[in-house]
C-alpha cells in the first residue's frame, strides 16, 4: 500500500542527511572571525531593537496584490496539466484562451506602470 | 474520458454575453491607448459594444420564441425566453448607465476609461446570472457580478463617502457570498450534484438528505437576499446607494437587483420545487418585512438617494411577494411573468429618477438633497413632470408601468392564497404600504411644484435622450402593457 | 477512514470562527482575513463531500478551485480598497470610517 511514497521517503531522507552534512562541513572547515555586526540576530541590516509593526512602502502591497492574482491563476492550469494529453486540440484552445486573458491583464498592469518599482 | 464537443458548448446561444465580454478585453486594452483627455471615446465604444449585443439579443428572440430553451456550455447555462427578457434589461440597463456617465464622470473629475470596462463585466456578471442551470455558476456569475460593482461605488476615489460605500459593500458583500457558497456546499453534499436540475430530482419530500438540503437552501437564500437587498440583509443599501457616484447607484439598483432576482428564482423554482411550500412562506415572510421597512424608513429620508436606496428596498419586497408566489407550480408561470414586468417596470422608472438626480447634483456631490429640487416645476418644466411621472410611477398611480406592475404581483399573490393563507397577510400589507409609499414620493413632486427654489439642473443631451426613453417607456408599460406582459409571461423557464 | 462527519464539523467550526472574527474584530483587514476563513472553510466542505458523495464527477473539486480563484479576486480587490481609505484616512478600523449614518 505504502510502495508509491518510497520515492517520496527516499527525497526526505536524502535532504536531512545532505543538509546536516553541509552544515557540519561548513562548521568545521570555514573560518571563523565573529563581530558584533554578524553576531546580531539578523544579519541582513534589519535592526533587532525597534518598533513591532513597521511602515512599509506600498508598493510592496500593490506587488503583493498583483501576485496573488496570477499565482492563483495558475491553479486552473492545474487541471489541464494532468489531463493534457486526453484533452488534446480542445484543450490547448481552451487552456490558450484563458492565458490569454491572463495576458490582457498582465498587458493592462504593465501599462498602468503597476510593475514600474520607481 | 468523454469530451465536450463543439456542439455541447453551443457558443451562438450565449453570443450576446461573448460579444460583451470579448468586446470588454479589447476595450481594457484600447482604452490605454486613448489618452488621457478623450477617454469619452471609450464610452462610445463601450456602447458599439452593448448594440452588438443587443443586435444579437434582438435575433435571439425569434429564434427562441420557436424553440423554447437551449442549453450551452454542456448544460451549465440555460438560454430560454426567460433568460433573454432580462438580458435585454440588463443590456438597456447597461446602455443607461454608459449614457448616464458619459457628462457625470468628467464633471466630476473622476472620468476614467476603466469604468465603461468594469461596467461591462457586471453586465456579463448579470446576463450569466439569469442563464445559471448549475449553483456554480450562480456563484462564479454572483462575483462578476459583485466584484466590479464593490470597485465602481468606490470610483469616485478622492471623495470620502465614495469610498466609504465601496468598503461597506465590499465588506458585507464578501460577508454574504460566503454564505451562499457554504449554502452551495450543503446542498451539494446534500445531493451530490451542483446541476439545477439534478437537484430538483435528488430532493424528494421523503429523502433523507433533506435536513442538509434545506439547511443548503436557507443559507443560499441569505447569499441571494442581501444582492436583491430584502430585509434582514438590507443594511448595505442605503449607505452603499448614497455614497457610490449616481450613476453607479442608477445601474446598481435596478442591475444588480435583477440579476439577484434571476438567480433566485431559477434556483428556487427549478432545484427546490419539493420543499417549494418551505421557501414560499420563507419567502413571503420576507417580502412582508422588507415592504414594511423599506416604505416606513423611506419617509423620513431627506437625501434623494437614500430615499430611493429605501424606495428599492421596498420595490424588493413587491418582486418578492410574486416570487413567493411562484411556489404553486400552476400559476407559477403568471408569477414568474409578474416579476420579470415588474423589474423592467421598476429599471425604467428607477433609472430615469436617478437621471433627475444627476442632473439636479453638483459637481462637488452635494445637491442630492430633496430641497435641492425645490422650484424645479418652473425652471426644468418637462423634466419636473418627468420626475412626477416616476415618482406616481413608484408609487403605484394610473398610466404608469408601476401600477401594472404592482397589479400583476399582487394578481399573482392571490391567485396563490389557496396554497398558502399567509400570502393574503402579505397582500394586505403590500396594499397599505403602496399607500403610505405616496407620502414621501409625492413629497418630492410637492417641492419640486410648491417650494421656491433656484432649481438648476444639468441636462445634457444625454440625459435629456435617457429621461424621454425611461419616461416614454414608463408610459407605454403603464398605457398598453399587455404585450409586454405577454412577452413576460412567455418568459417563464422551460 | 475518518468518517464524513468529522471534515464537516471541522468546517462548521472553521465558518462560525470566521463569522465571529467578522462580527467582532474591529480592523477592516482583519475582517477580510475572517471572510477569507468562512471560504476556507466551504472549501473543505466541498472537498470533503466531493470524496465522499460523489468521487466519480469533478464538480466538488473544481468548485473548490474557483472558490480559491474568486477568494483571491475579492481579496485583491478589499485590499486595495483599504489600502486606499488607508492612504486618505490613517486608519483602517472599521467603526471610524462612519461618514455616512449605518
Amino acid at each position: 500500500m505504502f510502495e508509491q511514497y518510497y520515492p517520496i521517503a527516499v527525497l526526505v531522507l536524502l535532504a536531512t542527511v545532505l543538509s546536516i552534512i553541509v552544515v557540519f562541513l561548513s562548521r568545521i572547515m570555514g573560518p571563523r572571525r565573529p563581530t558584533p555586526k554578524k553576531s546580531a540576530p539578523y544579519e541582513s541590516g534589519m535592526s533587532p531593537i525597534g518598533p513591532a509593526v513597521r511602515r512599509l512602502p506600498i508598493k510592496f502591497y500593490l506587488v503583493a496584490v498583483l501576485f496573488i492574482l496570477f499565482d492563483i491563476e495558475v491553479i486552473f492550469l492545474l487541471p489541464y496539466a494532468t489531463l493534457v494529453r486526453e484533452l488534446g486540440v480542445y484543450g490547448l484552445i481552451a487552456t490558450g484562451i484563458f492565458v490569454f486573458i491572463l495576458t490582457i491583464g498582465l498587458v493592462y498592469e504593465w501599462k498602468k506602470g503597476a510593475l514600474d518599482w520607481e | 474520458m468523454q469530451l465536450p464537443i463543439l456542439e455541447s458548448i453551443n457558443l451562438m446561444a450565449v453570443l450576446p454575453v461573448l460579444i460583451i465580454a470579448g468586446w470588454a478585453c479589447v476595450l481594457l486594452v484600447f482604452d490605454l491607448l486613448i489618452p488621457r483627455s478623450r477617454k469619452h471615446w471609450t464610452a462610445w465604444l463601450a456602447l458599439v459594444g452593448l448594440l452588438g449585443a443587443a443586435v444579437a439579443l434582438f435575433f435571439q428572440i425569434g429564434h427562441f420564441a420557436r424553440l423554447g430553451s437551449e442549453a450551452a456550455f454542456d448544460g451549465m447555462v440555460t438560454v430560454d425566453g426567460f433568460s433573454i427578457f432580462l438580458q435585454v434589461v440588463f443590456v438597456l440597463t447597461a446602455i443607461v448607465g454608459v449614457l448616464l456617465a458619459l457628462d457625470y464622470l468628467p464633471r466630476h473629475g473622476i472620468e476614467r476609461g476603466e469604468y465603461y470596462v468594469l461596467l461591462l463585466f457586471t453586465t456579463i456578471g448579470m446576463m450569466i446570472m439569469s442563464m445559471a442551470a448549475d449553483l456554480i455558476v450562480v456563484f462564479v456569475a454572483l462575483e462578476l457580478l459583485s466584484i466590479p460593482l464593490y470597485i465602481l461605488s468606490g470610483f469616485a476615489g478622492m471623495r470620502e463617502t465614495s469610498e466609504e460605500a465601496a468598503l461597506k459593500y465590499f465588506l458585507l458583500g464578501a460577508f454574504a457570498s460566503s454564505f451562499l457558497v457554504y449554502g452551495i456546499a450543503l446542498t451539494y453534499g446534500g445531493t451530490g450534484t451542483t446541476r439545477l436540475t439534478g437537484i430538483a430530482q435528488a430532493v424528494t419530500s421523503d429523502a433523507l438528505n433533506l435536513p442538509l438540503t434545506t439547511v443548503g437552501m436557507g443559507l443560499l437564500l441569505v447569499g441571494l437576499g442581501f444582492k436583491v437587498a430584502a430585509v434582514p440583509f438590507h443594511m448595505w443599501t442605503p449607505d452603499v446607494y448614497q455614497g457610490a457616484p449616481t450613476p453607479v447607484t442608477a445601474f446598481m439598483s435596478v442591475g444588480a437587483k435583477a440579476g439577484g432576482f434571476a438567480a433566485l428564482i431559477r434556483v428556487l423554482v427549478t432545484a427546490f420545487p419539493a420543499i417549494a411550500s418551505e421557501w414560499g412562506t420563507l419567502i413571503a415572510v420576507i417580502a412582508g418585512l422588507t415592504m414594511l421597512l423599506g416604505n416606513i424608513v423611506a419617509i423620513s429620508q431627506s437625501n434623494i438617494k437614500r430615499m430611493l436606496a429605501y424606495s428599492s428596498i421596498a420595490h424588493a419586497g413587491y418582486i418578492l411577494l410574486a416570487v413567493a408566489a411562484a411556489q404553486r407550480s400552476e400559476n407559477a408561470s403568471f408569477a414568474i411573468g409578474a416579476v420579470v414586468f415588474y423589474l423592467l417596470a421598476y429599471a425604467l422608472t428607477n433609472l430615469g429618477a436617478f437621471t433627475v438626480a444627476i442632473a439636479v447634483e453638483r459637481d462637488d456631490g452635494t445637491g442630492t438633497e430633496i430641497d435641492d429640487f425645490a422650484g424645479l416645476g418652473k425652471t426644468r418644466p418637462w423634466m419636473a413632470l418627468a420626475m412626477a411621472l416616476f415618482m406616481l410611477s413608484l408609487t403605484g398611480m394610473p398610466i404608469s408601468g408601476g401600477l401594472v406592475g404592482k397589479v400583476f404581483v399582487f394578481q399573482a399573490a392571490l391567485q396563490a392564497v389557496p396554497g398558502d393563507p399567509l400570502l393574503l397577510a402579505v397582500v394586505i400589507i403590500g396594499v397599505l404600504t403602496s399607500v403610505v409609499s405616496a407620502f414621501y414620493y409625492l413629497k418630492v413632486i410637492m417641492v419640486m411644484y410648491m417650494r421656491e427654489g433656484e432649481g438648476k439642473a444639468v441636462l445634457p443631451l444625454a440625459l435629456k435622450t435617457v429621461l424621454a426613453a425611461t419616461a416614454f417607456g414608463t408610459l407605454v408599460l403603464g398605457i398598453i402593457p399587455g404585450p409586454v406582459f405577454q412577452m413576460a409571461q412567455r418568459a417563464m423557464l422551460k | 477512514m475518518i468518517p464524513l462527519h468529522w471534515y464537516l464539523l471541522v468546517a462548521a467550526g472553521m465558518f462560525a470562527l470566521g463569522i465571529y472574527g467578522v462580527l467582532a474584530r474591529r480592523n477592516a483587514v482583519a475582517i477580510l482575513m475572517s471572510i477569507e476563513l468562512m471560504l476556507n472553510a466551504v472549501n473543505i466542505n466541498l472537498v470533503a463531500f466531493w470524496r465522499y458523495m460523489a468521487p466519480e464527477a469533478l464538480n466538488g473539486q473544481m468548485f473548490a478551485i474557483l472558490v480559491f480563484a474568486v477568494a483571491a479576486a475579492e481579496a485583491a480587490v478589499g485590499l486595495a480598497l483599504i489600502i486606499s481609505i488607508y492612504r486618505n484616512r490613517e486608519t483602517v478600523v472599521a467603526e471610524d470610517i462612519n461618514l455616512l449614518k449605518w
